[in-house]
C-alpha cells in the first residue's frame, strides 16, 4: 500500500468528502431546527431579552380647597430606579453610585435584599436632586440597570399648617400590600400611596391608574429607548378631591395658635357638617416625608414630646367639662323633664347636699335660683345636678349614647378616636367593678365621669345647637359620602333658651366675653376647664375648651368652632379668644369684609382704646378693663404622654 | 483579463471563493460594530479588518510565486522556529481582545501575532515533509509515534496558554494528513479511543460496554497489531477513564462550566450558558430570511458575545437567516472539499499531505467556532477562518491559501 496510489487517493477523497459533508450537514440541521422549526420560541426569547416593561406612576389627583385653592398637587421630580440584574454587579453599581448620592452601605444591602425578594425594579430615590441627576445621566455607561425618569412629585401648600388634614404620601410597604385595601390588580411595590390623613382615606381616588412603558434594553441594562412595536398604557390620572376645607382659615388657625401650646382647633360649617378647618398643634410638614423621610428627622419628630405626628382634633380624648353640659341640658329639654324657664326647686348656695354627701359647685359664693340659660351662663354645676337626677343615669347615658358619645363621628379620615361614654349602666361594673348609683347621674351632668370626647366629637355637638337639634357627620371631603349623623329631638323654643345660655357665657359679665367680641358678628359658647392626670396631682394645668357658634347678629350660627388648648388652665381666656379670631377670620371672608390682624375686644384694647364699635354693639357694658394674662406661658409639664385624660373630669 | 486573473489566483474557484468569504466577512464585522450605544473599537474594527486584507492579497500574490523547493526548505526551520516562539509565549506571552487571561500573542513593536497561527502553517509542513519521506503507509502505532511527537510538541504548548481551540486545529492537522497517508482508519479510531474513553467514563456501564468494544475488536484483529501495542491500548483507555475523575476536580470552576452548560445551558443562564443562550436566541430569531443586514436586534442591544470576532456567525443567524446560515456553510463546504479534490490531483505527495493539513485544521476551525453559536459544541475562543475579526489570523490563513495553491499547482 502506498500513498501515492491513485486509486487510493481516489477513495480518500471520497471518504474526506463525506467526512465534511456529514460535518456541514449536522451544522445545516442545527440551524434549520434553531431558524426554522423553532424559530418562534427563540423570537419571543429576544423580545422579552430586551423589552422590560416599566411602571409610569399616574399623576396623583389634586386636592383643593372649598374656594378651588390647590391644597396639595404635584411637581416634576426625578426617582432613580435600578433594575434587576445579577446581584454582584448590581452592588457594584450602586457602590459607585455611592460616589454621587448619599446611599450608605446599609441602604445598598436594603436594595439589594428587595431585588431578590421581588426581582423587579427597586427605587433608590423617589426624589433626587437635580446634581444627583445630571451627574448619573453624564455617566450613564458606569451606571447599567440604573434609570432616571420624570415623576410627578407631592407638594403640600399648606405645609405645617395642613399636615394633619392631607396627610402624606410615601412607598408602599409589603404588609400595606397584604392588606385588602392595596388589592393586586391595582397596585404593585414601588408604588407611592397616601399613608395616612385625606392621602389614606381617597387613596383610591387619587392614585389614578398606574401605565406601563415598554423599554428596550441593551445587554447592560442600559435603557436604548422606547420600545416601538407595543403600545405604551399610559397612566390614568388620579381624581382630583375637592375639601371642605378653607385654606387659608386652615393657615390662619396655625398662625393664631400659640406656637408654646398645644391642643386641637376644629371649625365646622353647620350647614351641612362640612369641616372648614382642622387643626392639631403642634403640626409637622407633610413634604418632609415626601421622597422618604430621613432618620433624623424622622427620629426628630417622632421622639418629640410634644408629639406633633399626633393628630389631637380626632386622636386626642379630652374629658369635656362643662362644655358637655350643654349635652345634658339637650337631653333633659329632649326628655321633657325640664322647660326653659323652669327654675331649680334648690338655689345653688356653693355646694348641694344629696345622698349623704355634699356636691360643689366651682363657685363657692353659690348662683341662687336659675333658670337653663342662666344655668349655662354661670356654669351652675348645682343646677346640673338636678338636671340630671331628673334625668336618670339610665336615661341619660341612653340618650348619650343615642346622640353617639361612645361612637365615632365619622369623619371621612382613616383614624378617628370613639368617644369614651359609658354605654350603659352595666359599663360600670365592667369597667370599675361597682354598680353604679344615680350620683353617677350627677357627675355625668356636669361633664364629669368616665367621659372623653375629641374635639371633633364636641364641635360635631355644638353643630346641632347651631342647627335644629341634628348634626351630619363632619365630613373634610366636598362629596363625601354623609356618614348618619344624629338628632336631637328639640323644639325650636329649646335651641333658643340654650343658645341664650350661650349668649351668656360671651355677653358683657360673662365668663368669655373680652376675648371673644367681635365687631361684626356675634360669637355664643361655653367655656371649658378639663381635668387631667397632671392638673389633678397638681403639675399642670387644666385643658382648656372653648366651644363656640358664631354668625351675623340675629341671624342663625354660620361657623361652629371649639377649641382645646392642653394645660391652657382657662378657657374663657386662653381657648376663646382662638374660637372667635378664627370665626372672625371666616366670616369676615365670606361677606367679603377684609381680615384684620387686631379682632377681639380684648386685642383692641391691650393695643388702643376703646373701639367705637364696642360701645355699639354692647351698649349696655360697663367699661372693665379685662383681666391681664391674655396668653399663658408655655406650662408643658415634663413627660407628659400623649394626652388621654378620662378620668377623673371636673366642671367650672 | 480573465487571464491574468487566473494567472494571479492560480487556482481560481478556491481563491476566488475565500475572496468572497473574505469580504462577507468584513461586512459582518461592519454590521458587528453597528450597535445601539457605539463602541469606538468595534465600530471601525472592518476599517482594520480591510486594511490586513489588503496585507493578506499581498502576501498571498508574493508566497503564491516561491518556487516550490523553498517551501521544502523552510518547513523544518519554520517548525523549530514557532515551536521555539510558542515556549517563549508562555513566558513573555499576553493576551488580547476577547481573551484576556490566555497568553497567546507576542508583539513586535506595535504589531502582535499568535504564534500558534504559525505554528499550525510550519506543523503542516513539517509533517507533509515527514509522512511524503516514507514509502510505505504507517500500519502500526510505533509508526505513528514519530508523526504523532511532531504534531504534540506545539499542541501541548498551546494547551498551556491554554487555547484548547487551536489545540483541537492540531488534532485536526493530525488525523487529516495521517489519514491522507493511508494511515487504517481502525488504527487511527484506536488512537483516538483513550480520549473517548475519558468522556464516556461519566457513566462506568456505558464505558464498560464501550472497553469491551474496544478489547474486542482487538482480539478479533490480533495478527494486524503486536501485541504490546494492543496492550498500551487498552491500558490507554484504562488511565484515562480513572483520570477522568481526577481530571473532572481538576479543572477550574469556569472551565466545568463551559462543559455542563454545553450539556445543558440553561443551569447558568447568566453566567456559562449565557454566551450560548444569547447566541441561540439571536440565530433563531433571525429566522428563515434574517432580520436584513445591520440590523439584529440582539446584537445592535450588545447582548451578542464577542460578536465581531467568535460569535460572528451569529450575527449571520440573526441578519440573514437560515438561507444566510445555509449559504455560508455551503461556501464553506465547498472550500473545504475543494482543497481536498486538489489534494486528489496533486501529483507530488507532500502537496496532498499539506492540503489535507490545511483541510484538516479548517475543518475543525469552521466546525467548533460555527457549531458553537448553536450549542453542538462547547464554547472555546476559536475563530471562523476568512470570516472572523483578527489581522494576524486572516493574514496567517491567505499564507495558507497561498501554499495550498502553489503545492497544488506544482507540475512534477
Amino acid at each position: 500500500m502506498s500513498v501515492h496510489q491513485h486509486h487510493l487517493r481516489a477513495q480518500r477523497a471520497m471518504g474526506a468528502y463525506v467526512v465534511t459533508s456529514l460535518i456541514l450537514g449536522a451544522l445545516v440541521v442545527s440551524f434549520f431546527r434553531i431558524q426554522v422549526l423553532s424559530s418562534e420560541d427563540w423570537v419571543l426569547r429576544a423580545a422579552s431579552n430586551r423589552i422590560r416593561t416599566l411602571p409610569v406612576p399616574a399623576p396623583r389627583g389634586t386636592i383643593y380647597d372649598r374656594n378651588g385653592e390647590i391644597i396639595a398637587d404635584n411637581v416634576p421630580g426625578y426617582s432613580v430606579t435600578v433594575l434587576p440584574g445579577p446581584i454582584d454587579s448590581v452592588r457594584a453599581t450602586l457602590a459607585r453610585m455611592s460616589e454621587h448620592m448619599d446611599l450608605p452601605p446599609e441602604r445598598i444591602e436594603q436594595i439589594v435584599a428587595r431585588l431578590r425578594r421581588f426581582g423587579r425594579e427597586v427605587v433608590i430615590d423617589s426624589d433626587a436632586d437635580f446634581e444627583v441627576v445630571s451627574a448619573l445621566e453624564e455617566r450613564r455607561t458606569d451606571f447599567p440597570g440604573i434609570y432616571v425618569d420624570m415623576r410627578p412629585r407631592r407638594r403640600y401648600l399648606l405645609s405645617e399648617a395642613g399636615g394633619h388634614v392631607t396627610g402624606y404620601v410615601g412607598e408602599v410597604t409589603a404588609s400595606e400590600l397584604a392588606t385588602p385595601t392595596f388589592p393586586d390588580s391595582a397596585y404593585d411595590a414601588g408604588m407611592i400611596v397616601g399613608k395616612i390623613g385625606i392621602e389614606r382615606q381617597y387613596e383610591r381616588a387619587l392614585q389614578g391608574q398606574q401605565g406601563i412603558r415598554y423599554v428596550e434594553f441593551d445587554a447592560r441594562g442600559r435603557i436604548v429607548g422606547d420600545f416601538a412595536g407595543v403600545e405604551t398604557r399610559p397612566a390614568v390620572p388620579g381624581r382630583d378631591l375637592y375639601l371642605n376645607i378653607d385654606m387659608h382659615l386652615q393657615e390662619w388657625v396655625h398662625e393664631i395658635f400659640p406656637d408654646s401650646m398645644s391642643g386641637a382647633l376644629v371649625a365646622l360649617d353647620p350647614e351641612d357638617g362640612g369641616v372648614l378647618a382642622l387643626y392639631s398643634a403642634p403640626g409637622y410638614d407633610p413634604n418632609l416625608f415626601i421622597g422618604g423621610i430621613d432618620d433624623e428627622t424622622w427620629a426628630l419628630l417622632n421622639n418629640d414630646e410634644r408629639k406633633p405626628l399626633f393628630d389631637r382634633a380626632v386622636l386626642g380624648r379630652y374629658a369635656p367639662a362643662s362644655t358637655w353640659k350643654l349635652a345634658s341640658a339637650g337631653i333633659a329639654l329632649d326628655l321633657g323633664v325640664v322647660t326653659p324657664d323652669e327654675v331649680m326647686p334648690e338655689p345653688c348656695t356653693g355646694s348641694w347636699y344629696w345622698g349623704n354627701r355634699s356636691w360643689g359647685c366651682w363657685n363657692r359664693q353659690g348662683h341662687g335660683y336659675n333658670n337653663l340659660a342662666q344655668a349655662i351662663g354661670n356654669s351652675c354645676d348645682v343646677y346640673f345636678y338636678q338636671l340630671g337626677l331628673r334625668v336618670g343615669l339610665g336615661r341619660l347615658i341612653e340618650r348619650s349614647t343615642q346622640i353617639g358619645f361612645d361612637k365615632r363621628c365619622g369623619v371621612d379620615l382613616p383614624q378617628e378616636s370613639r368617644g369614651e361614654f359609658p354605654d350603659a349602666p352595666a359599663w360600670y361594673e365592667r369597667q370599675f367593678g361597682y354598680r353604679p348609683t344615680e350620683g353617677e347621674a350627677l357627675n355625668l351632668a356636669i361633664g364629669q365621669g368616665p367621659n372623653a370626647q375629641t374635639p371633633l366629637k364636641m364641635a360635631q355637638f355644638y353643630v346641632a345647637l347651631a342647627r335644629d337639634g341634628s348634626a351630619p357627620a363632619p365630613s373634610i371631603a366636598r362629596d363625601a359620602p354623609v356618614g348618619s349623623g344624629w338628632e336631637l329631638d328639640l323644639a325650636p323654643e329649646h335651641i333658643a333658651a340654650l343658645r341664650e345660655g350661650l349668649r351668656r357665657v360671651t355677653a358683657p359679665g360673662g365668663t368669655a366675653h373680652f376675648g371673644t367680641a367681635l365687631e361684626y358678628w356675634d360669637v355664643f359658647g361655653k367655656t371649658g376647664t378639663g381635668q387631667n392626670t397632671l392638673s389633678v396631682r397638681g403639675e399642670a394645668k387644666d385643658h382648656a375648651w372653648f366651644a363656640g357658634l358664631a354668625g351675623p347678629p340675629g341671624e342663625p350660627p354660620e361657623i361652629v368652632v371649639v377649641a382645646l388648648v392642653e394645660y391652657g388652665e382657662s378657657g374663657g381666656q386662653v381657648a376663646a379668644p382662638l374660637v372667635a379670631k378664627t370665626a372672625d377670620f371666616y366670616l369676615r371672608r365670606k361677606y367679603g369684609i377684609p381680615t384684620v390682624q387686631v379682632q377681639t375686644y380684648r386685642e383692641h384694647i391691650m393695643t388702643g382704646p376703646v373701639p367705637a364699635w364696642y360701645r355699639e354693639r354692647f351698649p349696655q357694658a360697663r367699661r372693665v378693663a379685662p383681666e391681664p394674662t391674655p396668653i399663658p406661658p408655655p406650662t408643658l409639664p415634663i413627660g407628659s404622654l400623649i394626652p388621654r385624660d378620662t378620668l377623673p373630669a371636673g366642671g367650672r | 483579463m480573465i487571464d491574468l486573473l487566473d494567472r494571479w489566483s492560480v487556482d481560481r474557484p478556491l481563491v476566488l471563493a475565500l475572496f468572497v468569504l473574505s469580504l462577507f466577512g468584513i461586512a459582518l464585522i461592519y454590521s458587528a460594530g453597528q450597535v445601539y450605544i457605539p463602541n469606538p473599537v468595534t465600530a471601525d474594527a472592518w476599517i482594520r479588518q480591510c486594511v490586513w486584507f489588503l496585507i493578506a492579497l499581498i502576501a498571498f500574490s508574493m508566497i503564491a510565486r516561491v518556487p516550490l523547493r523553498w517551501i521544502e526548505w523552510v518547513a523544518g526551520p519554520a517548525y523549530v522556529v514557532s515551536v521555539v516562539l510558542l515556549a517563549v509565549t508562555l513566558v513573555i506571552g499576553e493576551g488580547r481582545g476577547t481573551a484576556t487571561g490566555v497568553k497567546s500573542w507576542l508583539s513586535i513593536g506595535p504589531v502582535g501575532f499568535q504564534p500558534a497561527e504559525v505554528a499550525k502553517l510550519a506543523t503542516i509542513l513539517a509533517l507533509a515533509q515527514l509522512l511524503s519521506a516514507r514509502e510505505s503507509a504507517l500500519m502500526s502505532l510505533r509508526e505513528l509515534v514519530a508523526p504523532g511527537s511532531l504534531v504534540a510538541l506545539p499542541l501541548a504548548l498551546v494547551m498551556l496558554q491554554p487555547d484548547l481551540g487551536t489545540a483541537m486545529a492540531f488534532v485536526g492537522i493530525l488525523f487529516a494528513m495521517l489519514y491522507w497517508a493511508a494511515t487504517p482508519v481502525w488504527l487511527l479510531m484506536l488512537v483516538a479511543s483513550p480520549v473517548l474513553g475519558l468522556f464516556l467514563a461519566y457513566d462506568t456501564r456505558v464505558w464498560s460496554v464501550y472497553i469491551l468494544f474496544v478489547i474486542g475488536f482487538l482480539v478479533l484483529y490480533r495478527y494486524k497489531l503486536f501485541l504490546f501495542e494492543s496492550v498500551a491500548v487498552v491500558l490507554a483507555n484504562f488511565a484515562t477513564a480513572t483520570l477522568s475523575g481526577p481530571l473532572w476536580n481538576s479543572l477550574a470552576p469556569y472551565q466545568r462550566n463551559r462543559i455542563l452548560v454545553y450539556l445543558n445551558p440553561e443551569v447558568d443562564p447568566r453566567g456559562a450558558g449565557y454566551q450560548v443562550i444569547q447566541s441561540k436566541v439571536a440565530v433563531g430569531s433571525g429566522e428563515f430570511w434574517g432580520q436584513g443586514f445591520t440590523s439584529g436586534s440582539q446584537k445592535r442591544l450588545d447582548f451578542l458575545p464577542e460578536q465581531h470576532t467568535d460569535f460572528i456567525f451569529s450575527v449571520v443567524g440573526e441578519e440573514l437567516g437560515f438561507v444566510g446560515t445555509t449559504l455560508a456553510i455551503l461556501a464553506f463546504g465547498y472550500v473545504l472539499t475543494r482543497l481536498v479534490r486538489l489534494a486528489a490531483r496533486a501529483e507530488s505527495p507532500f502537496a496532498g499531505l499539506v492540503l489535507l493539513g490545511i483541510f484538516g485544521a479548517w475543518l475543525v476551525h469552521i466546525f467548533v467556532n460555527i457549531g458553537m453559536t448553536v450549542g453542538v459544541v462547547p464554547i472555546t475562543g476559536i475563530p471562523l477562518p476568512f470570516v472572523s475579526y483578527g489581522g494576524t489570523f486572516l493574514l496567517m490563513s491567505w499564507v495558507a491559501v497561498a501554499i495550498a495553491v502553489r503545492v497544488a499547482h506544482e507540475r512534477a
